[in-house]
């Protein structure tokens, strides 16, 4: 018996420090990728210098000589973002209201599984209909050359990253107590008055955090922009330009590199700039939905 | 007189912002309605059961898209090998094991960061580590691991949460009963969250089978002749397939068809995959309010 008990006591030591190896693994892989990421990426250094790889015009990889100003790529990304989160807020921040503080119990068990559909949309199939269906129309309406253009990125997008901004920040409007609304419909403000002066700024470090890990999610997608952002690598001037974001430059390029020239190390270094900025933003809605937590109950 | 005209107007006002939110969140799941109901009615005429079993001929604009279904379920299965063990060790870990507070916030942290990686950035890490240093080429082998390091996750948030709604009593009863820690959470806690944990595995299935960016660098080929016949071998994938042969090559217009029935096959594929997941976590809900 006492046998039998040490064994097995010894088993689960050897297990559980089996368990934190395993743990591990995340931290571990998070650090293979800064590594990868640099090895492959900062050697692009040797031909450009930090300053005009950053802030450089003209992306010319394969000219001679080479040319690798990401600028153009950085403002496309920028912009596209900032486009697509001006949409994409207002849509989810009504979804959100909708599903915590209007919709009856039927209506709701339609729609958030429906928004939980749109986040599982693959996003080529969003970048195919963007193609097929939204640039033709664009064409038409706006008599421009090219439907394949920024608003058209910003609208694939803002509806992309309308599951993630909407959830969080419906998770966050559930969670302001009820009592605090109570207060308010008891010195007489109506529903909205209430929606608006008191359960959205409780909830507002939680609507922040959403935003935020929304705005990371769009900088981050690639297949969308790839398809239906037209593809220019030059600055643009409305938006109805072509542009390039620095994620489909990756994806579009890869292929025409050679593993170790100087154009596959230029494409690493963008993906240096992405995981930076994604990591900036990952922390800052950590620590907004860390510092104000609404203690539900 | 002046009360009624500011309770008209603050009357007024709700009813137009509460109007304006209804229809903007109808506006949202038309949009969803619209996408899927356009592509199933453009491309329901390109599902045959020819299109599902046969391979693709003439250059890809007549046949079947087989080698891109096969390629999907190898890449699915594959990302499995990683994402469910690490997945699931993690988060038992986290939750069940880890007593050194700093350390489980560390690795939430890290987690964290892990899923706000975009997808292209896991692409180079794949193309960098898999296909280059490792040698593994584009390959299955390559892709999964790629893909499965991705879902990792997507697993850990569902495994602990399922985790964390299992009461502290059944624990307790069980390790009262002479039970050691790893017999509570193989007999007891790991049954008990067993739906939520399914829920993330359903979920990161989708995932990997609507993952395009990861696997372009590290897995996918444009064409293949034949099936794959190990793990070393290129795949095609339906994301990938639809991709190419929406932007690429000659016969772009006169190929829309296939496209669209692509776009079927594999929008069904992640529905119901996600559906089950959602289906498992709603039962899965019900159940643990009553407890």
């Amino acid at each position: 018996m006492s046998f039998f008990k040490s064994r097995s006591l010894i088993i689960d030591n050897v297990i559980g420090k089996l368990f934190f190896l395993t743990a591990m693994t995340c931290l571990i892989i998070l650090s293979l990728i800064m590594i990868f990421l640099l090895k492959e990426g900062l050697p692009i250094f040797k031909y450009v210098s930090v300053k005009d790889f950053l802030t450089g015009n003209e992306w010319y990889p394969v000219s001679d000589p080479p040319l690798f100003g990401t600028f153009p790529l950085i403002i496309s990304s920028v912009s596209v973002t900032v486009l697509a989160t001006l949409i994409s807020v207002p849509l989810s921040m009504a979804i959100a209201i909708y599903i915590s503080e209007i919709a009856g119990s039927k209506v709701k068990e339609i729609v958030k599984p429906a928004v939980e559909i749109i986040a599982s949309l693959p996003s080529v199939v969003l970048g195919f209909f963007g193609m097929v269906v939204i640039a033709p129309f664009l064409q038409n309406v706006f008599k421009i050359d090219t439907g394949l253009n920024m608003f058209n990125a910003s609208l694939m997008l803002a509806f992309m990253s309308i599951p993630t901004i909407a959830s969080i920040s419906e998770d966050a409007i559930s969670s302001v107590p009820q009592s605090l609304k109570n207060a308010s419909y008891a010195l007489g403000a109506n529903k909205w008055q209430t929606i608006f002066f008191i359960t959205l700024p409780a909830a507002l470090s939680g609507i922040f955090t959403a935003i935020i890990l929304g705005i990371s999610r769009v900088i981050g997608e690639t297949m969308v922009v790839l398809m239906v952002a037209g593809g220019s690598t030059l600055l643009p001037k409305s938006i109805f330009s072509p542009i390039r974001p620095l994620t489909s430059n990756i994806a579009a390029e890869m292929a025409e590199t050679a593993v170790g020239d100087a154009h596959y190390n230029s494409l690493f270094a963008i993906g240096i700039i992405l995981f930076v900025i994604t990591f900036i933003f990952n922390l800052a809605a950590a620590n907004l939905s860390n510092k104000y937590k609404f203690k539900s109950n | 007189m002046n009360r009624n005209i500011y309770y008209r107007k603050t009357r007024a006002i709700e009813t137009l912002m509460m109007t304006m939110i209804r229809v903007m969140s109808f506006i949202v799941i038309g949009f969803l309605v619209l996408i899927i109901g356009f592509i199933f009615i453009k491309g329901y005429r390109a599902i045959s059961w020819d299109f599902l079993t046969k391979m693709p001929e003439n250059e890809m604009t007549e046949g079947g898209i087989l080698p891109a279904i096969a390629g999907t379920f190898y890449l699915m299965a594959g990302s499995t090998f990683i994402s469910v063990p690490v997945g699931i060790i993690t988060a038992v870990y986290l939750n069940e094991y880890a007593g050194n507070r700093k350390l489980v916030s560390v690795i939430r942290m890290g987690v964290n960061n892990l899923a706000g990686i975009p997808s292209v950035v896991f692409g180079l890490f794949g193309l960098s580590l898999f296909v280059t240093l490792l040698d593994f080429r584009s390959s299955i082998l390559a892709g999964s691991l790629t893909l499965g390091v991705l879902n990792l996750p997507v697993i850990i948030r569902s495994t602990e949460e399922a985790l964390i709604t299992v009461p502290d009593t059944y624990r307790e009863a069980s390790l009262a009963l002479g039970a050691t820690k790893l017999q509570t959470v193989w007999n007891i806690i790991l049954p008990n969250a067993l739906p939520g944990i399914l829920t993330g595995i359903m979920l990161s299935l989708g995932r990997a089978a609507g993952e395009t960016a990861p696997i372009m660098f590290t897995a996918a080929a444009y064409w293949t002749p034949e099936l794959p016949s190990s793990i070393f071998d290129e795949v095609m994938a339906l994301p990938y397939h639809i991709y190419v042969m929406a932007t690429a090559g000659t016969h772009i217009q006169e190929t829309r068809h296939l496209q669209y029935g692509t776009a079927i096959v594999l929008i069904t594929l992640v529905l119901l995959l996600n559906l089950t997941g959602i289906f498992f976590r709603y039962r899965f809900r019900r159940k643990t309010m009553n407890r």
